[in-house]
């Protein structure tokens, strides 16, 4: 029996050290949590704004129709009016502005569709909308590449930083840290270059917005799905105790 | 043949029509008894009894969703990832189908776990329910068919690479692997071909015959009559009417019974679906959130959870790990010649045997019998009721330790299936491979351990006390 016990702590041991292993093994930067809750209308509304304005151009979004937008309180007519630069039909699903070929041309890979975006980057380090909050608020100026820009949450993006003139030109400190015996470069700090249209404030608020919006459109129907989930688990929360009761009933002659 | 009833007149309508009906199909009111108001079941089942009926409402579960999706899903490389996103954004509560099924999926493997570990617990593999237990393995390997060609139908960059390096794996085997990965594929790569012959099969041909076992399992459950938690013989004790005096009948019984399970079963299942469809990345991964792109392969590729313990045995066979193996064929050799009792020609067949083993595992490559490893996890299964040779049935008479082996056991396999869900790495590798020997280690040993310790007292009528 000691050796039983042993031998189990050995594997929970074992399985401790691999999943420290494997929180290492993370890359790239700390993701941040995304705010922004996909029940607050006015904020996807604003993420749809920024969203048509600067991704639409290179991204599509080929499974989200235009009028789909009326699940976040719009009306066709301001769908119409403010957000549809591709198409004049409603019921047309978001295509890009830019001509695929010549976009693999300029940045050497096609710019992937962004209608599953927030659900396909979840990971061990947070979910799909905490990776985006962190990608889009990262850019920094990096001479050596060919777009002129790099990212600390996705290092060589092939992207450049659309946000630039809202955000401003900003460029990370490192600091050298002696981790296990050799020196690695640790993120300390921004450092604003150039001021942008917005202050850093103002432009986390407009990025939660864009990353709360790309949750949204992960999955429209989440919001549906959660509230008619309420009822539901309150139906069969009821079902299972009337059922206990029939069961209990029914059992008391069993001796 | 039963004879035509005449009813009286006078009699209600209700009975007329009974009678009426009972007359030209007599089958189904034979039936009836047969199986639900006759079949006695001992009245000590508890809360491990639950997961048969269970398996059967999700069964239906995932029949009744299949349709649905199969009516807007489109098996075509080019159509089906696209097919998927408008069931879950245009169909009307295409989503809810949607998750119904994909929860299902791994709802399906975590009630059919349960329920074999029921059956190892109490014994209900021992004689004379060997073919439920066979019949039930069956349905087991059959699952796992159906799950990994499923999962192969959104075409995400999972389905396709999970289905690339499982298929693959079929080509380590010596001659035909090559080509018989090529037939299963239909192409030299999985594609379009591989997606109509995996949707074909897992609409209709598996389903099929997932549907003939189930039917076979309960038939040939209710011939030999349920075991329980004290693995006693309940028709050894009957009336004089006959009953067993333990057994109470099905329904109305265990049928309201199950009833109140399943609401507190599909609460569980109702959480998922409507809080948690992704389960974390679990019952749905995130990498299958973009649709499959045969040049990029992804960083990561693990199946999805229910298949890692097995995956985790696959990964576990190295090169290294195959001298472990040999030392451990070449020394059950040598204890069954000198420790066992069978007659010299046994001895020299067993001896040859493991010099044509040994001579295989020296030449083969160690994927091969990595393959060999994860099928032969699976197929061990089906031997168990002959592995067992403990004067006891049920767990609760058997000598304490083997309750401790039985909980190894389970952490083990429960361990295997979170190393499967890691990348590879060197300590999780060599848990594996202690991991791999233990469970195999578990059954194959079984005929010797299993004897071992002093049994407790078997009571003559089952333990309950009434609620």
């Amino acid at each position: 029996m000691k050796n039983i016990k042993q031998l189990a702590f050995g594997l929970i041991l074992a399985m401790g050290l691999v999943a420290g292993a494997q929180a290492a093994s993370g890359g790239g930067i700390p993701w941040d949590k995304a705010p922004g809750k996909t029940t607050d209308q006015a904020s996807l509304q604003n993420g749809a704004k920024i969203f048509v304005n600067y991704c639409l151009s290179c991204h599509s979004a080929a499974f989200m129709r235009y009028n789909r937008l009326t699940d976040i309180g719009l009306t066709e007519k301001q769908i119409k009016d403010n957000l549809m630069f591709t198409t004049d039909k409603v019921g047309e699903t978001m295509k890009a502005a830019i001509d695929p070929r010549q976009a693999k041309e300029w940045f050497g890979v096609n710019p992937p569709d962004l209608t599953l975006i927030a659900r396909s980057r979840a990971g061990s380090g947070g979910t799909g909308a905490d990776y985006l909050y962190t990608f889009l608020r990262t850019f920094y100026r990096d001479d050596t590449k060919t777009t002129g820009w790099n990212n600390l949450a996705f290092p060589n993006v092939a992207m450049p930083h659309v946000l630039w003139e809202l955000q401003g030109e900003r460029r990370p400190v490192f600091e050298e840290r002696n981790e296990h015996g050799h020196v690695v470069k640790v993120f300390k700090k921004w450092e604003q270059v150039t001021p942008g249209t917005m202050t850093p404030l103002e432009y986390d608020q407009a990025v939660g917005d864009l990353v709360n919006f790309l949750k949204w459109m992960g999955e429209p129907a989440q919001n549906t799905r959660i509230r008619v989930g309420v009822w539901v688990l309150l139906f069969l929360g009821l079902l299972s105790f009337l059922t206990w009761r029939l069961n209990v009933a029914y059992w008391k002659d069993i001796k | 043949m039963a004879d035509f009833k005449e009813i009286s007149p006078n009699a209600s309508a209700g009975e007329k029509l009974t009678n009426w009906f009972e007359n030209r199909f007599p089958t189904a009111f034979y039936e009836y008894k047969k199986h639900m108001s006759e079949y006695y079941a001992p009245k000590n089942f508890n809360f491990w009894y639950v997961f048969g009926a269970l398996a059967m409402l999700v069964l239906v579960i995932q029949i009744v969703t299949g349709i649905f999706l199969v009516m807007h899903y489109k098996p075509d490389a080019g159509l089906a990832f696209a097919s998927v996103e408008y069931i879950m954004r245009d169909v009307p509560w295409g989503w809810l189908i949607r998750y119904m099924h994909s929860t299902g999926a791994s709802a399906f493997f975590l009630v059919v776990y349960l329920h074999m570990f029921r059956g190892l617990m109490y014994g209900s593999y021992r004689k004379p329910r060997e073919l439920v237990w066979l019949f039930g393995c069956a349905i087991f390997l059959v699952l796992m068919a159906e799950a990994f060609m499923g999962y192969l139908l959104p075409w995400g960059q999972m389905s396709f690479w999970g289905a690339q390096v499982i298929v693959n794996l079929f080509s380590a085997i010596p001659f035909i692997g090559p080509d018989l990965a090529l037939l299963i594929r239909g192409d030299f790569v999985v594609g379009d071909a591989t997606l109509n012959r995996f949707f074909a099969f897992h609409v209709i041909a598996v389903p099929l015959v997932l549907l003939g076992l189930v039917v076979a399992h309960l038939l040939a459950l209710h011939d030999v009559g349920s075991n329980n938690p004290d693995g006693i013989e309940i028709k050894a004790n009957k009336g004089p009417d006959g009953v067993p005096v333990d057994g109470i009948p099905f329904h109305p019984y265990y049928t309201v019974h199950d009833i109140f399970m399943v609401s507190v079963f599909l609460m569980v299942f109702s959480a998922i679906v409507f809080f948690a469809p992704e389960m974390g990345g679990y019952f749905l991964e995130y990498n299958n959130f973009i649709p499959a792109d045969p040049f990029q392969t992804p960083a990561h590729i693990a199946p999805v959870w229910y298949f890692t313990p097995f995956y985790s045995m696959l990964r576990a066979v190295t090169d290294e790990m195959m001298y472990v193996l040999i030392a451990c064929v070449v020394l059950g050799a040598a204890m069954a010649v000198v420790k066992g009792k069978s007659s010299v020609l046994l001895k020299g067949v067993i001896l040859v045997g493991a010099a044509a083993l040994v001579a295989m595992m020296l030449s083969i490559d160690a994927k091969f019998w990595g393959v060999v490893a994860m099928g032969g996890g699976v197929v061990i299964l089906f031997f168990l009721p002959w592995l067992d040779k403990s004067p006891v049935k049920s767990i609760r008479y058997r000598p304490n330790w083997h309750k401790a082996m039985l909980a190894i056991f389970v952490v083990n396999f429960l361990v295997l299936g979170y190393l499967g869900i890691l990348p590879p790495s060197n300590i999780g590798g060599r848990v594996a491979q202690l991991g791999t020997l233990f469970y195999f280690g578990f059954f194959l040993l079984m005929p010797w351990w299993s004897t071992i310790g002093e049994p407790k007292r078997v009571p003559d009528r089952v333990t309950f006390t009434a609620h």
